[in-house]
């Protein structure tokens, strides 16, 4: 599904991502822990294509393609996404709106027609309820006013509209409570698939409880320092980063 | 990433087309002979020459105000003509069958609606005044109207058959002396709309005038006048586009409103006139005084969308003279490239009990400069008087610029002034946001924007909301790399 091969990526003139590699196939879900300012959010960025993050060497090959030259939207279409850490407002866009633009891009690149608007306010409804939201912020703007746990549930709502190949979830289980963890949990465990791939970025193993990964990776100072089963982040919950970080340095 | 923006927006004017028809254009120059040449064209009684000859003279004694956000080179106005129109209207054709097919070919080219039949199939009820260069072309649906009791022709026309109402009301609102362009326009104008509502009529479709410049070094100069009488309604639009050309040309109209009381009239502009090249080219000078007076329990509103002109100058206005009078603007500036807009409103709260809201959007691509100027004065008779204004605006870049000049003068204390003011721009965490989710980073824009623009749409009528809607989108539309 996903091969990274030695990733190098810089941010306004400074190297973050040195010497990435990942290998994910076809229905596994990869965690990925480390510090603060590792470079996990950046992997993200790179991964779909964000301007600003250039790469400087290596190869990303996602479903068979070589997706570097691609522009961010076309990844997109390709079906890779993004719950993004931070969802970012649009006021006066309407959630409805924006996740029509959105749906119909990406049919369209599969080269469906467009669903009617009967038929897609339904199956956003659905969406909705399987995330436990109000069918009212279809209505409201983009993550406008929203909490800090709804734009979360806003973020999962739209993965299981688009039904992408590759769902990267960062921190997706921060600013959550306890019940929003576990909405947000079934969600994704409903939308497991041999054919779909997570990478799920979080400070906290209690996520991989519900979550439960394949594997698990330290990332630290732009690479993968350490790979291991479940097992790793009770670790990592029980003598934090600094043992890898030193053994890997 | 503003720079990537950027790139996303250029404007591609569909409307730049240049109609090949042979037409009767005064020479350059600006004097009495030609107001005298202006008035025997139209047939004028000698009050409306005389009214125009006075107006020539208060414009030779102003000078041209520089108060304004905007720069341009001084105006020479004896390079402009001030007369053109289509040779073929010199024999003034009774019906559209009679119009010069290629005359009619420019309307359908606008999508403009001339075939009443047409009109009928379709969903926009709508009646249409079209006015080229100096003269109006055809007015629709006169008769259905004339039913209502509604009168609806160019004011060319109203000036013949209505002495009596044009007499009464031209000039009632904004007089010769208002300012230096309406003093001009009240000398030179040649055509525009005519309207007239009677006492508790709801008019029965939407009235709308279509503007189009299309000679060379012509300037436009039209003159609107309605009047809504007592517990009357009606719903109005103006639209307007020009040909690209190189130089810049004038356009300096004046629109007045006369709500009655218990009257209502909503005035809705999308203005689309060419704005320039990207390199700031061209381009038409729109300079105009638009201006209401509502009484008592009467109600005005404006709706702007204002996306073209290389220069605006426009304050669509209200007095409300009549106790718990209403005054309304909503407005949708949006500049690009080198467009300067400098654009707002005046409420001024006379009857007690008066109500104003002002919804601004503003937003600034490219290099262009785009200024927000509203006045709202509580006369010291306005008791319990309130203001609600909000003024936003929305930058795309870091090379254009938003301005807002609120003016406030309170002068009794019960009334109630909030005003709101923001300014955001389209981010790169938008962009992503959007580009992620697969979506064209064009039409990102288009939706951002359009979402910013919202309340004000919402004001529009709904066949041109849309219409309003795809205007941005091809104002903004780009290409990619
Ligand atoms: N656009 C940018 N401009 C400058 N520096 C950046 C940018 N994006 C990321 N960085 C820097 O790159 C480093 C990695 O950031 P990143 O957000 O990937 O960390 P992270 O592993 O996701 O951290 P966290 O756990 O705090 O979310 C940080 O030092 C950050 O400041
Ligand atoms: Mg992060």
């Amino acid at each position: 599904m996903l091969s990274i091969k030695n990733l190098h990526a810089k941010v306004e003139e400074k190297d973050i991502l040195k010497g990435l590699n990942i290998e994910i196939k076809p229905g596994e879900i990869h965690a990925i822990m480390g510090p603060n300012g590792a470079g996990k959010s950046t992997l993200g960025n790179v991964l779909s294509g964000r301007e600003g993050y250039e790469v400087t060497d290596g190869e990303v090959i996602f479903d068979g393609k070589n997706i570097l030259d691609m522009d961010t939207e076309e990844r997109a279409r390709e079906g890779l996404f993004l719950a993004f850490q931070y969802p970012v407002e649009i006021p006066g866009v309407s959630n409805l709106e924006f996740l029509k633009a959105s749906v119909d891009a990406v049919r369209a690149h599969r080269g469906q027609d467009p669903l009617d608007s009967v038929s897609f306010l339904k199956l956003a409804r659905e969406k909705c309820k399987a995330v436990n939201l109000d069918q009212n912020f279809l209505k409201r703007g983009v993550n406008e006013g929203f909490s800090g746990g709804e734009k979360k549930r806003n973020e999962i709502m739209q993965m299981m509209l688009l039904e992408p190949k590759l769902c990267i979830l960062d921190e997706t289980d921060s600013g959550l409570d306890i019940d929003a963890l576990q909405v947000v949990a079934e969600g994704v465990n409903s939308q497991r698939d041999p054919n779909r791939s997570f990478i799920v970025v979080t400070h906290y193993q209690r996520l991989l409880d519900y979550i439960v990964p394949d594997y698990v990776h330290v990332l630290a100072g732009g690479k993968i320092v350490k790979s291991g089963g479940k097992e790793l982040a009770l670790e990592l919950e029980e003598k934090g980063y600094g043992w890898i970080e030193n053994g890997a340095a | 990433m503003s720079e990537e923006i950027n790139q996303y927006i250029k404007s591609e004017y569909a409307a730049g087309f240049i109609t090949d028809i042979e037409s009767e254009t005064l020479p350059p120059g600006l004097n009495e002979d030609v107001i005298r040449f202006i008035s025997a064209k139209k047939g004028e009684p000698e009050w409306l020459l005389e009214w125009r000859l006075k107006a020539f003279e208060i414009f030779m004694e102003m000078e041209e105000p520089t108060w304004a956000h905007v720069h341009y080179p001084k105006i020479n106005f004896q390079d402009i003509s001030y007369y053109s129109s289509p040779k073929s209207m010199a024999d003034k054709p009774q019906s559209l069958d009679e119009v010069d097919p290629e005359l009619l070919r420019t309307y359908e080219k606008l999508g403009i609606p001339l075939h009443e039949q047409e009109v009928l199939a379709g969903v926009a009820n709508v009646a249409m005044d079209v006015v080229f260069d100096s003269v109006s072309v055809a007015t629709t649906f006169r008769e259905k109207l004339s039913e209502a009791g509604v009168i609806f022709m160019p004011i060319s026309e109203a000036v013949h058959k209505h002495p009596e109402l044009v007499k009464k009301y031209l000039g009632s609102v904004v007089p010769q002396r208002d300012n230096y362009y309406a003093a001009l326009n009240c000398a030179v104008f040649s055509d525009g709309s005519f309207v007239y509502i009677p006492k508790g009529v709801r008019c029965p479709m939407e009235l709308s005038t279509y503007f189009r410049i299309n000679e060379q070094n012509t300037g436009q100069f039209e003159r609107t006048l309605i009047i809504a009488d007592e517990g009357s309604h009606v719903s109005y639009l103006e639209g307007c586009t020009a040909p690209m050309r190189d130089e810049n040309q004038l356009h300096a109209a004046v629109v007045e409103l006369v709500a009655l009381d218990n009257a209502e009239i909503k005035y809705s502009t999308v203005q689309n006139w060419y704005p320039g090249d990207e390199n700031g080219k061209g381009g038409i000078y729109n300079f105009v005084t638009k201006r209401a007076v509502a009484h008592t329990n009467a109600k005005v509103s404006w709706t702007q969308v204002e996306t073209g002109s290389a220069v605006t100058w426009k304050y669509p206005s209200c007095i409300l003279k009549g106790d718990n009078s209403i005054g309304e603007f909503y407005s949708v500036a949006l500049t690009n490239n080198f467009q300067q807009a400098d654009t707002g409103t005046k409420m001024i709260h006379l009857g007690k009990n008066t109500k104003s809201t002002i919804i601004s959007k503003g937003i600034s691509a490219g290099k262009s400069q785009n200024a927000y100027r509203g006045l709202v004065r509580m006369n010291p008779s306005a008791e319990g008087a309130r203001n609600f204004t909000q003024c936003d605006s929305l930058l795309i870049g870091d090379k254009c610029g938003a301005h807002t000049f609120p003016y406030i003068e309170s002068k009794h204390p019960s009334a109630v002034i909030e005003h709101e003011a923001t300014t955001s721009t389209v981010s790169d965490d938008q962009m992503f946001l959007c580009q992620q989710r697969g979506i064209d980073p064009e039409k990102a824009v288009s939706m951002i924007v359009n979402g910013f623009c919202k309340e004000v749409f919402k004001e529009l009528p709904m066949e041109f909301a849309v219409e309003a809607g795809k205007l941005l989108e091809v104002s903004l539309e780009g290409s990619v790399g």
